[in-house]
């Protein structure tokens, strides 16, 4: 008693207090900054990109695909590309994710997410999540375990993962939906009761990622299904899910009352 | 040893011209032979070989070629021999009866090429034709089946697990996996990449990208700096030490001791945070490169590293500490999902399954390499009780030599300062060597990862076969559950904590 006691006590306070303002390591890979005056037309860029998010002459980058590997920074030897540690990276449309020069952060975290009133109605002060995982390399699943974890605590926002579709609010992908998941994502999906929303998760999910080409995917589900919010990162981080979900269930904190 | 097989080092290559065709009812009676020791241990080392590659290749003419790859483990060397199946051949005589560490081996030859091991035990699916799987039935009046995935109740991956249960006691479980499967080796014919290597197995991101770069930089001739190869390794330490730390936090979770979930979750959140810092990603994701690594570390970063690493330790040593001398806690673990030292040997389990069965493989010290050497490192030595109790103190373990480990690395780096830690750009078109057959072993946290590359006459990648530890391990989770509680099952799966996506590829 006595030792778990000492232990709590050497812990002190390790949740973030204020999330949405959460400070973030300078080397973190977050939204790309690009310069196309730089840029040389050399290609180097394009052709390393594992999943061709990458396109030059002039830069864009689809975030959706983008594995923040940064591995077209490290070719470019004119410095045309680089990565802000800026973490909130949300979208609730797929073109919102595709980038070019003129993106800011504050422009990206103003126009990123459509606020829709009865989204804010039905969800902003409770969100029951089910996480599917479709295919994915379990990266996606670590992260959105630690956002239930004493740092990032995202229970306190009224956010949770649940066992059962028919518990839940909503469904997170994870994962380029395989032939062999396709069948029990369609199923976990029927089974959530409406009204609904689907959350893609990591680049896998929102456009297979570095498994595009694969033959043993199955990408029927988004044909049939509307998607409410892309959560692009290659895995996710813990705060960009977080803020993301929050963005969508509550809007922002100045149009809050 | 006979020209029947021809020997390899970890990280080297041969010509695939120089590896015997054997005619496959002699390879079957090499292998047995050679195997056959490994289902009796002493002193924790098993005293045969084992099975680290048993795969096939599209030979042309619809021939197809079998390529086995055995472990001598004790002299730190591997044996490559093959056989030939014509075009009508479908079928051979089964090696699981006789060795069964074969049995899974077998099982993914069949379905990739549908060549037959005959009077195999237990030929079902392992990645495809999930509707065609046929589960063991009991019979019996109290007998009842309990059914669980392919989505669990948490945020993990997808699989399926049948238990056949009397009451509460397990008697027999099976699992069915394949969900994940993502065609991951032809992707890897097609256009390998490190990014996409790393993408195989999300919380082994250094191991299989290590193992990737090691076997690529091997068949294309590229020599990396000592700096780089000092970096790969503190990451990979750093990974194994912050994985383990969460599984402690997982199995604190599944007997509800929440305080140790918090704790071991904080302080693995330290960690990863630190491999943010060296790499730009949690799990270090776009650190390796063909070539080295691409970013280096500064002294001011060892620094403030080092004291992050000592704050680590300190807790979770007093946090272990305290769960071990809670009587509730013990309980919970002790005896719990027993695999024996025999049957582990027997099943062919590798890794830290392995050693908690006590059976003494690590890869990184029976294959070790020059850098590993340096640094003195010393094996674990703890009597393998095979239960959840033992898997639990082998991470504790492990996570402080670990940070041993880590610490020597700081040291040595020094050494190097000046050194550069890649070579570029360029050295990514280089190309491929001819006809060659290259292998690359790299202990994860899991266990051992193993990747094999081939190449064709113009340098062009023609297979690339990768073993996960899970590939393994699934079968030892299943016999571990035997007579335990279903109850207990949650608690099992985290002390092995196994990987589906490895597994299905």
């Amino acid at each position: 008693m006595f030792d778990t006691l000492k232990s709590r006590i050497f812990q002190g306070n390790q949740f973030i207090k204020d999330i949405e303002q959460a400070p973030m390591r300078e080397q973190f890979r977050g939204l790309p900054v690009l310069k196309n005056s730089n840029c040389d037309n050399c290609g180097r860029c394009e052709k390393i990109c594992p999943t061709g998010a990458l396109e030059f002459n002039p830069l864009r980058i689809d975030m959706g695909k983008c594995t923040f590997c940064g591995d077209c920074k490290n070719v470019c030897a004119k410095n045309a590309i680089n990565f802000s540690n800026f973490y909130k990276l949300a979208s609730s449309s797929r073109e919102g994710l595709i980038i070019d020069e003129r993106t800011t952060k504050e422009l990206y975290e103003k126009t990123a997410i459509e606020v829709k009133n009865e989204i804010v109605s039905m969800f902003s002060r409770s969100l029951k999540l089910r996480q599917v995982s479709a295919g994915g390399c379990n990266g996606c699943e670590l992260e959105l375990n630690a956002t239930s974890n004493v740092n990032f605590d995202m229970g306190r926002f009224g956010i949770d993962f649940v066992a059962s579709p028919r518990h839940a609010d909503g469904l997170v992908i994870t994962g380029p939906v395989t032939k062999n998941m396709a069948y029990a994502l369609e199923d976990c999906f029927l089974a959530t009761p409406n009204p609904k929303i689907v959350i893609l998760c990591g680049a896998c999910a929102i456009s297979g990622g570095v498994f595009q080409d694969s033959s043993e995917l199955n990408r029927e589900f988004f044909e049939k299904h509307p998607v409410d919010l892309y959560i692009p990162g290659c895995p996710v981080h813990p705060l960009t899910f977080i803020n993301g979900v929050l963005g969508y269930i509550r809007g922002k904190k100045k149009e809050r009352k | 040893m006979n020209s029947n097989w021809i020997k390899i080092k970890n990280n080297s290559k041969i010509s695939l011209l120089d590896i015997p065709i054997l005619d496959i009812s002699d390879l079957r009676i090499e292998i047995i032979s050679l195997c056959r020791g490994s289902v009796s241990v002493e002193n924790g080392c098993i005293n045969g070989f084992r099975p680290v590659g048993f795969f096939g290749k599209d030979w042309g003419r619809g021939d197809t070629r079998l390529f086995v790859v055995l472990s001598d483990d004790k002299n730190g060397v591997f044996y490559v021999s093959s056989a030939l199946f014509k075009a009508g051949i479908r079928e051979y005589d089964s090696i699981t009866p006789e060795i069964p560490a074969f049995h899974i081996f077998e099982r993914e030859f069949f379905e990739e090429f549908g060549i037959k091991p005959k009077d195999h035990p237990w030929l079902k699916p392992l990645r495809k034709n999930q509707d065609d799987y046929k589960f063991f039935e009991m019979d019996g009046e109290e007998i009842h089946q309990v059914a669980v995935g392919p989505i669990h109740a948490g945020v993990i991956e997808p699989g399926h697990f049948r238990f056949m249960c009397n009451g509460e006691t397990v008697y027999h479980l099976e699992i069915m996996l394949g969900y994940q499967h993502r065609g991951v080796e032809s992707l890897m014919v097609q256009r390998s990449s490190n990014r996409l290597a790393e993408s195989i197995c999300g919380d082994s991101v250094i191991a299989y990208n290590l193992a990737y770069s090691r076997l690529m930089e091997t068949v294309k001739g590229i020599s990396v700096s000592s700096k780089a190869q000092l970096i790969r390794l503190l990451a990979l330490e750093m990974e194994r030490a912050a994985i383990h730390i969460g599984d402690l936090g997982a199995i604190a979770g599944d007997i509800a001791y929440l305080m140790g979930t918090s704790v071991f979750g904080a302080t693995r959140t330290l960690v990863i945070n630190t491999m943010l810092e060296f790499s730009g990603s949690r799990f270090g994701r776009g650190l390796i490169t063909l070539g080295g690594v691409n970013f280096d570390i500064d002294d001011d970063k060892i620094q403030r590293a080092k004291k992050t690493f000592d704050k680590v330790e300190k807790d979770v040593c007093r946090m272990v500490k305290t769960m071990l001398k809670n009587s509730s806690v013990v309980s919970r673990l002790e005896k719990t999902g027993t695999v024996s030292t025999e049957r582990a040997a027997e099943i062919g389990l590798v890794g830290l399954a392995a050693r908690a069965s006590g059976l003494n493989t690590d890869s990184r010290f029976d294959f070790p390499d020059k850098y590993f050497n340096i640094l003195n490192a010393e094996r674990i030595h703890l009597k393998g009780t095979g239960d959840v109790n033992a898997r639990f103190k082998i991470r504790y373990k492990e996570i402080l030599q670990s940070f041993s480990i880590i610490g020597k690395i700081f040291d040595k780096l020094k050494e190097y300062e000046k050194e550069p830690v890649n070579c570029g750009y360029e050295v990514l078109s280089k190309e491929n060597a001819k006809d060659v057959f290259a292998i690359s072993v790299v202990e994860g946290w899991r266990g051992e990862v193993v990747h094999i590359a081939m190449t064709d006459g113009t340098g062009r990648l023609t297979r690339y076969k990768i073993k996960d530890p899970s590939f393994n391990n699934w079968y030892g989770l299943a016999l571990a559950v035997r007579n335990n509680g279903v109850s207990d099952f949650p608690l099992c799966n985290k002390s092995f904590n196994l990987s589906y996506c490895g597994c299905d590829l």
